[in-house]
């Protein structure tokens, strides 16, 4: 056990740490967050920069355009990039999920076709997972695709949902079903979808901070060449399960990360307006306590990662835990504010009005607690499973 | 960056598990409580045998000359299995504080001690040889003359100092500190295995009692606070895996590490007793089920040393008053 960074993490740590310095434009530095982030050419700009660097795909095979680094590494990317709050790169569902999916599933030339144009930043992903009848449960998803007469092409009908970056992607990694009649698991298939292709709609949904973050993607008669299938057709379910395993690996990290922003954004304001307060004091204490708990459990985690190369089960904890922690430390601040906490543009740009309302999304995005809990509950614990 | 217990930490695990299994199987746990000694003074001279007694006194003074890690390992497994004898007090509470004379006494199994940090109340009173109290900046070792009372916890029993005068002169008190730390990094890792245990047995009957024709623990209601109290130990068991680290290095986030996982802890241990109890249904609220034992142990590991929100408090000066938001 050493908790402390290893030379090699240390040099890794010094030296990210000084081109972040020289290289992160003020005016991103301690961006909200929140559907703004996607827009304009600075974030486009800031992740080209951060793949010239080799910040892109730290764990990516270098035989893939990667740095070949250890997990540890991307840890301690994500730990700089809070501690400076820079904005993270805009490729995160190439780099951690549409990437690693094809790695692991891509003919060659679906290889060389994809993954260095996601390091660049040159083409952007979103995922189409979800949909309005099949969230939790979502291998009752029913967007179909059918072979054309020819062979050559799928044609693509149906609706996807919750899919952020979509209004700024160039690609999708889409589950559809192209066997109606088989199990719900088994007629699945994943195919890249270009989003420029005619019949391809992308409409913003509009959330309860009044911003658009998220999109939904319509496909009308989407005509697909079939060279863009992942995998064969019928397994969709698997390597839709690739992607999943991929978000949950170094999940935790990314997790930690916000919370701790939010945790010393909350401290200061602490210090603002309460410092003496003992209940305020206590919940705040509370708070960070939690946190270190998150950060520890991650670092076991990361090690086990380390040794095993497959991420564990605590991936699922650890979201569970952030995004019911995320809510109170949230509801801490507004209840500093009183009722300043009220209005929508003083105290900077209504900074905590909207992580607190953004933050019940947190409970219901990318596995809602509900799941997470029988998820640790069948496949952690080993209970009997409830369905 | 390696946040794992070594391969012989783990064999020293294995081995404790082992030995606690055999010796102190839950049975024979509580028929120790319900006797009048509340513990089998024959252990002692295995535990001195097994190495355990003398984990962290260095080799020319008879002991092992390993680190407070290794007794974490073994901290937690004698929680898990709710051993009843004075471990706690002699290791954690006196140890650090004695010269190394009487060091080599207590990993030869000749001396068993304990010490007053919370006033009069004395854990183990009844079962320890000598006690040591601080007066006048000075540590002194008094006979361990007093009265048990009888205890909530009857694993380990509370006893009353009649007199703290006299005594040995053992050293300076600030070596109470480095006690006082140990005591609570060594309670929240006993509540880490008390937590795990408590939900090992919730799962276990969640899985086999069965109503309306089914396992009851296919019922969310059921499994979803199970799954939270899993959440809150492995959180519970990272902080203190961090604080006991953080001691053996003896890093400058000694002290903040400590509280914040004496308070994470013990409340995981708490909630994990009160959510199984309820998991247990009518069984586990009677006092034939051994559930009542391990979560009266999590109730005194928050009462000792420091309650969870003392700690909290301990964490808010270090945020709020000092230097900043320890990295």
């Amino acid at each position: 056990m050493n908790l402390r960074d290893t030379p090699d993490e240390a040099a890794f740590r010094a030296e990210l740490r000084d081109w972040l310095d020289a290289n992160l434009p003020e005016q991103l530095r301690g961006h909200r967050g929140g559907a703004a982030r996607f827009e304009g050419e600075l974030g486009r700009e800031w992740s080209r920069k951060l793949g010239e660097a080799g910040y892109a795909g730290l764990t990516w095979p270098r035989e893939y355009g990667g740095a070949g680094a250890p997990y540890s590494h991307q840890a301690i990317f994500l730990e700089e990039m809070t501690r400076s709050e820079a904005p993270q790169h805009i490729g995160v569902i190439g780099l951690g999920m549409a990437g690693p999916t094809i790695i692991a599933h891509g003919t060659d030339e679906q290889k060389s076709r994809y993954l260095s144009k996601i390091l660049t930043a040159e083409e952007i992903w979103c995922q189409g997972f979800s949909e309005p009848g099949a969230g939790s449960d979502l291998a009752a998803l029913r967007t179909s695709a059918v072979l054309d007469a020819s062979g050559d092409h799928f044609v693509v009908n149906g609706q996807k949902v919750w899919s952020s970056y979509a209004h700024l992607a160039d690609w999708c990694i889409l589950v559809v079903r192209t066997d109606p009649d088989a199990p719900k698991h088994q007629g699945l298939t994943y195919l890249l979808v270009d989003m420029h292709l005619p019949g391809v709609e992308v409409r913003p949904l509009r959330q309860i901070t009044g911003e658009a973050e998220f999109n939904e993607i319509f496909f009308t008669d989407v005509l697909v060449s079939r060279e863009h299938m992942l995998g064969d057709v019928g397994q969709g379910w698997q390597v839709a399960m690739t992607t999943l395993l991929h978000e949950r690996g170094t999940l935790g990290f990314a997790l930690t990360a916000a919370l701790e922003v939010a945790m010393r954004k909350l401290t200061a304001l602490v210090r603002e307006r309460a410092p003496d307060d003992p209940v305020v004091r206590d919940r705040l204490a509370r708070e960070w306590i939690g946190l270190q708990g998150l950060k520890y459990t991650n670092y076991r985690a990361l090690t086990k990662l380390m040794q095993t190369g497959v991420p564990g089960p605590e991936g699922s904890g650890a979201k569970l835990y952030f995004s019911e922690a995320n809510q109170r430390v949230t509801k801490i601040a507004l209840d500093l504010l009183g009722p300043e906490s009220q209005l929508l543009d003083e105290n900077g740009d209504g900074y905590w009005q909207y992580q607190q309302l953004r933050s019940r999304g947190n409970t219901i995005e990318a596995g809602t607690s509900e799941v997470l809990r029988n998820i640790i509950a069948e496949r952690v614990l080993g209970l009997p499973r409830s369905r | 960056m390696d946040f794992a217990f070594t391969e012989e930490q783990e064999l020293l695990r294995q081995q404790a598990r082992e030995y606690l299994d055999r010796r102190f199987p839950a049975e024979r746990v509580v028929e120790l409580a319900e006797s009048e000694a509340g513990w089998d003074p024959a252990s002692w001279a295995e535990l001195a045998e097994l190495g355990w007694l003398g984990v962290s006194v260095p080799e020319e003074h008879g002991g092992a000359g390993l680190g407070f890690l290794e007794e974490a390992v073994i901290f937690e497994e004698l929680g898990r299995a709710l051993y009843p004898g004075p471990y706690f007090s002699t290791v954690a509470l006196a140890l650090p504080a004695l010269p190394p004379e009487l060091q080599s006494e207590v990993a030869s199994g000749q001396t068993r001690w304990s010490a007053s940090l919370e006033g009069s109340l004395v854990p183990d009173l009844g079962n320890v040889d000598r006690v040591l109290v601080a007066r006048d900046g000075r540590l002194w070792a008094v006979p361990p003359h007093g009265q048990m009372i009888e205890t909530k916890d009857a694993t380990r029993r509370l006893g009353r100092l009649h007199d703290t005068d006299g005594g040995e002169d053992v050293g300076s008190d600030d070596l109470l500190d480095a006690a006082r730390l140990r005591a609570q990094v060594a309670l929240a890792l006993e509540a880490v295995g008390i937590a795990a245990r408590a939900l090992e047995l919730g799962v276990h009957h969640a899985s086999t009692r069965e109503q309306f024709g089914r396992p009851i623990g296919i019922y969310q209601a059921v499994s979803h606070p199970l799954a939270d109290t899993y959440v809150e130990t492995e959180q519970a068991r990272s902080l203190a895996y961090w604080a006991a680290w953080c001691v053996a290095e003896d890093d400058e986030q000694a002290p903040v590490a400590a509280a914040a996982a004496k308070a994470a802890a013990a409340e995981a241990a708490t909630n994990a007793c009160e959510r199984s109890i309820q998991v247990h249904g009518g069984i586990g609220f009677t006092w034939e089920h051994v559930l009542h034992r391990y979560y009266k142990r999590a109730q005194w590991i928050d009462a000792f040393a420091g309650s969870a929100a003392a700690h909290r408090a301990t964490v808010a000066r270090a945020l709020l008053d000092e230097a900043g938001v320890p990295a």
